[in-house]
């Protein structure tokens, strides 16, 4: 096999194809006439394989039919993601980062193709031309198939400027394609991370301390060791493995130990208890300002009317569909991981830490990623894994319970927002402020912790930038650290911020007497993209149509990751408090479009995801202990409560946007704000609580 | 000894009398399209089929199956019924991270073999029990329309 390594600085291309970490870029092609493209990002069902694919094929010049597509090995210098400058899936940052380099790639592998046949025929490049993985020369009929120049075309110099196709001239990117990781997922054929089959490989199943910062005082494993099947029984500070035979004798013997932890300091923890320092912290904590314009102390003492509003959010699991699993084989001379995972280079450091092997005798394979969501964005799951496997010969599965996943998540953070608006006797804002109380998240994926006084931008974004002109604004945030671990989740800081933003201009919109949508175009001047996705689903939802008592349309605007997203959703609520979806319009302006039918269903499932944690979803603690555990009480939502969903895509010229999570960000105020419309009752907190919706008959 | 007949041939395993059957799939004949979802029987991404009916193969012990035959996501494309869902599932592109999919085509493919033109109430009655976390259902919703027409 010949490799072309083209990256985003244009490497030099090579042949050397020793071992995965040696073989570097985008493009391979073998003798035999596979065409192989490394996938930078990992697929975890936002169809970024066939997005990616696209961007270089495009380029390239063949077809996606004509490749197959593998995960990137863990290599930061080739593989990382532009936008955060480190190998990570997530943020919706795939496209945004590798719009420009993934097309200059695929074009340079295709301009050294092309000169390498040229130089076969002894005829200029210029009179060559490429369609479908071939290289014609017109004027004298003679084709070349791109494996019968890819050994020579990889010893020719990496062009550094390749030309790129105008827009006019695509014929991959902006029409729907047919996906390229999906025929194996209908026949049971793909493999996760938790189908991994590996020569010699045994299968664990855990029991973690309840508490976390518990720890393992003692552990009697006589009577698990006495099952037949049960092989080993291995111990880390804060987790006992039993290793089995297969998965379910292991489970057996997990149940069988007799297990003492030392709790640790978490044991009074409760959520009542998290919230009252978050309270504390939001009246006595120093806040970090992140945004202010304008004068906003005058500009509060000239208002006629002041608007103050106090909005929580839950702690949130992320419970991906394919429960946590890690296989690892530690061996005297090097190590092998088999898992999905959104961060490979972090996992490998971590495992090479553990192991004390050097970081290149660690080889990460990466999978297909049932669900990811941002909880395959930490490697603690991997970490734990390592621990184990260090201690046994043979190569180990580990694969924890639903309620492991669960309860031993690292979670979404709970938020204390204060809120408040002065308003001019139109009803206008002529002011905006908005405190966050939050946990950061970043201290999680800095090398040395967060520093007390820095912004963590995550806990404001959506809220500084959000579409709208106010004369004067203030963001800031209170760093309030509770002890639970935090990690990102669907739609990251904008998920939270947005809904207290959009919830909160709908308050503005009512006490003004205002329709929320005219409220937010007076506000919108000066951004005609959020203007115009607003406009689209005014229209496109029949916003004016009037509709049955308690029954409600509810709107939500926001720009996040590069694209605009407006969405209605119309409800309809029961007087016994129960919420019924009854339609979901969504208008979205992402830029260029790679491949539309994708972008629709991320818009499909975000908003979906987005309103099932919004319906249903909160973590809560008693003891130090997480309440919820499964599928029964955290429950999801189920295709017998998810209403039509239409979503419209405007054109665009503009670069183009991140797309995984901004249906989820529009999700929540949407839904809230219809509910006002259907029953009077503004929804401050999540998940939202029914009986505040029974009350209230003829609201 | 279990004896099993899955997707057409005969096995023989040796296995706890409590080992579910989705563990007997998974690990004692790798058989792993069938999927480990909350093992409570609540998401469905374990579905299987047991004399063409769906069940949850995470709760139901191997040694209860006796001589039904059962059916997974690897041999239902062998049936006319889950090679229309399958086609369907593709045509529409239903699939995101495709973990709980084996469940919800197996569950579809029961659904379309019982009630050849399912509408909207009927759909969504059989295939509540199945969870997607990636939230397919509106395509779901529309694949089955699609898989019973033909």
């Amino acid at each position: 096999m010949v490799a072309f390594a083209s990256s985003a600085r244009a490497r030099a291309a090579t042949s050397e194809v020793t071992s995965p970490s040696a073989i570097g870029g985008f493009v391979r092609i073998s003798p035999e006439g596979g065409i192989s493209l490394v996938m930078p990002s990992v697929e975890m069902g936002q169809g970024i394989y066939t997005a990616e694919a696209a961007l270089l094929a495009e380029e390239l010049d063949v077809r996606l039919d004509q490749i197959v597509a593998f995960a990137a090995p863990p290599d930061g210098s080739l593989y990382a993601q532009p936008l955060f400058k480190a190998q990570m899936t997530g943020g919706s940052t795939s496209i945004r980062g590798f719009w420009t380099p993934l097309r200059q790639a695929g074009a340079a592998a295709r301009s050294m193709l092309v000169a390498a046949a040229a130089q076969a025929w002894g005829v200029h490049p210029n009179e060559c031309s490429t369609k479908d993985g071939t290289i014609l020369h017109s004027s004298t009929g003679r084709v070349l198939k791109y494996e019968e120049v890819a050994e020579s075309a990889a010893t020719l110099p990496m062009p550094e400027d390749p030309k790129l196709k105008s827009r006019e001239e695509f014929r991959i990117i902006g029409k729907s394609q047919r996906r390229i990781d999906t025929s194996a997922k209908v026949n049971g054929s793909a493999v996760y991370g938790i189908d991994v089959m590996v020569d010699g490989m045994k299968t664990a199943a855990v029991a973690i301390s309840p508490v976390d910062g518990g720890r393992l005082k003692s552990v009697d494993d006589n009577r698990a060791r006495k099952i037949p099947g049960v092989i080993d029984v291995l111990r880390i500070d804060d987790a006992v493995a039993v290793v089995g035979e297969h998965y379910w004798v292991a489970r057996a013997g997990v149940e069988a130990l007799d297990i003492d932890w030392e709790l640790g300091p978490n044991t009074k923890l409760t959520t009542a208890s998290i919230r009252a320092e978050a309270v504390k912290a939001a009246d006595e904590g120093t806040p970090i300002k992140a945004l202010e314009r304008g004068d906003v102390e005058t500009s509060f003492k000239n208002a006629t009317k002041r608007v103050t509003a106090e909005y929580e959010l839950p702690f949130l699991a992320h419970a991906t569909m394919e429960p946590i699993n890690t296989t690892v084989h530690v061996r005297p001379n090097g190590c092998d991981i088999w898992v999905g995972t959104q961060t490979p280079v972090v996992a490998q450091k971590h495992a090479a830490r553990i192991t004390g092997l050097p970081v290149d005798k660690v080889a990460l394979h990466n999978h297909l990623i049932g669900g990811g969501f941002g909880r395959r964005l930490q490697a603690d799951t991997i970490e734990q894994a390592v621990h184990f496997a260090k201690q046994v010969p043979y190569p180990l599965k580990i694969i924890w319970t639903r309620e492991q996943d669960i309860r031993h998540d690292r979670f979404r953070p709970c938020y204390l927002d204060r809120i408040a608006a002065g308003l001019d006797e139109q009803g206008r804002p002529l002011v905006w402020t908005h405190r966050t109380i939050s946990g950061t998240v970043r201290r999680y994926f800095a090398e040395d912790g967060w520093p007390e006084g820095k912004l963590d931008k995550d806990a404001v974004d959506g809220a500084w930038d959000s579409p709208y002109a106010f004369p004067a604004i203030r963001v800031d945030w209170v760093r309030h650290d509770p002890p639970v671990k935090l990690n990102w989740w669907r739609g990251v800081g904008p998920t939270h911020n947005v809904f207290v933003v959009e919830s909160f201009l709908d308050e503005l919109a009512h006490t003004a007497g205002q329709d929320p949508i005219a409220y937010r175009r007076a506000l919108l001047d000066a951004n005609p993209r959020a203007m115009a996705v607003l406009d689209k689903v005014a229209d496109a939802a029949g916003w004016h149509k009037s509709l049955e008592p308690r029954s409600g349309r509810g709107v939500s605007l926001h720009q996040n990751f590069g694209s605009y997203a407006a969405l209605v959703i119309e409800v309809a609520v029961a007087i016994s408090g129960e919420i019924s979806l009854n339609k979901i319009v969504a208008a979205v302006d992402c830029g260029i479009q790679i491949n539309p039918d994708t972008i629709r269903a991320q818009i499909e499932g975000g908003v979906l995801f987005g309103l099932s944690a919004a319906l249903f979803n909160g973590i809560t603690f008693d003891e130090g202990r997480v309440e919820q555990g499964n599928f029964n009480d955290y429950r999801q939502l189920r295709i017998n409560e998810t209403p039509p969903i239409e979503v419209h895509l405007l054109e665009s010229n503009e670069s183009p946007g991140g797309l995984g999570e901004v249906g989820t960000v529009s999700a929540a105020p949407a839904l809230g704000n219809a509910i006002f419309a259907a029953t009077g009752v503004r929804i401050r907190r999540l998940p939202i609580d029914r009986s505040l919706l029974s009350k209230r008959e003829n609201a | 000894m279990i004896s099993l007949n899955i997707n057409g041939r005969d096995y023989s395993v040796q296995a706890p009398d409590d080992m579910p059957l989705l563990w007997v799939l998974r690990d004692l004949l790798n058989l792993k399209g069938t999927k480990f979802g909350c093992g409570i029987a609540q998401c469905g991404a374990c579905t299987v089929h047991v004399d063409g009916r769906p069940v949850r193969s995470c709760m139901l012990p191997a040694a209860n199956v006796g001589p039904r035959e059962v059916t997974t996501i690897e041999a239902i494309g062998q049936k006319d019924s889950g090679r229309r869902i399958q086609q369907a599932w593709l045509e529409l592109e239903v699939v995101q991270c495709g973990y709980c999919q084996s469940g919800q085509i197996m569950a579809a493919a029961a659904l379309i073999e019982r009630n050849p033109a399912p509408d909207d109430a009927e759909i969504d009655a059989a295939m509540a029990g199945n969870i997607c976390r990636c939230a397919t259902y509106a395509r779901i919703r529309a694949a089955i329309k699609s898989a019973s027409r033909k």
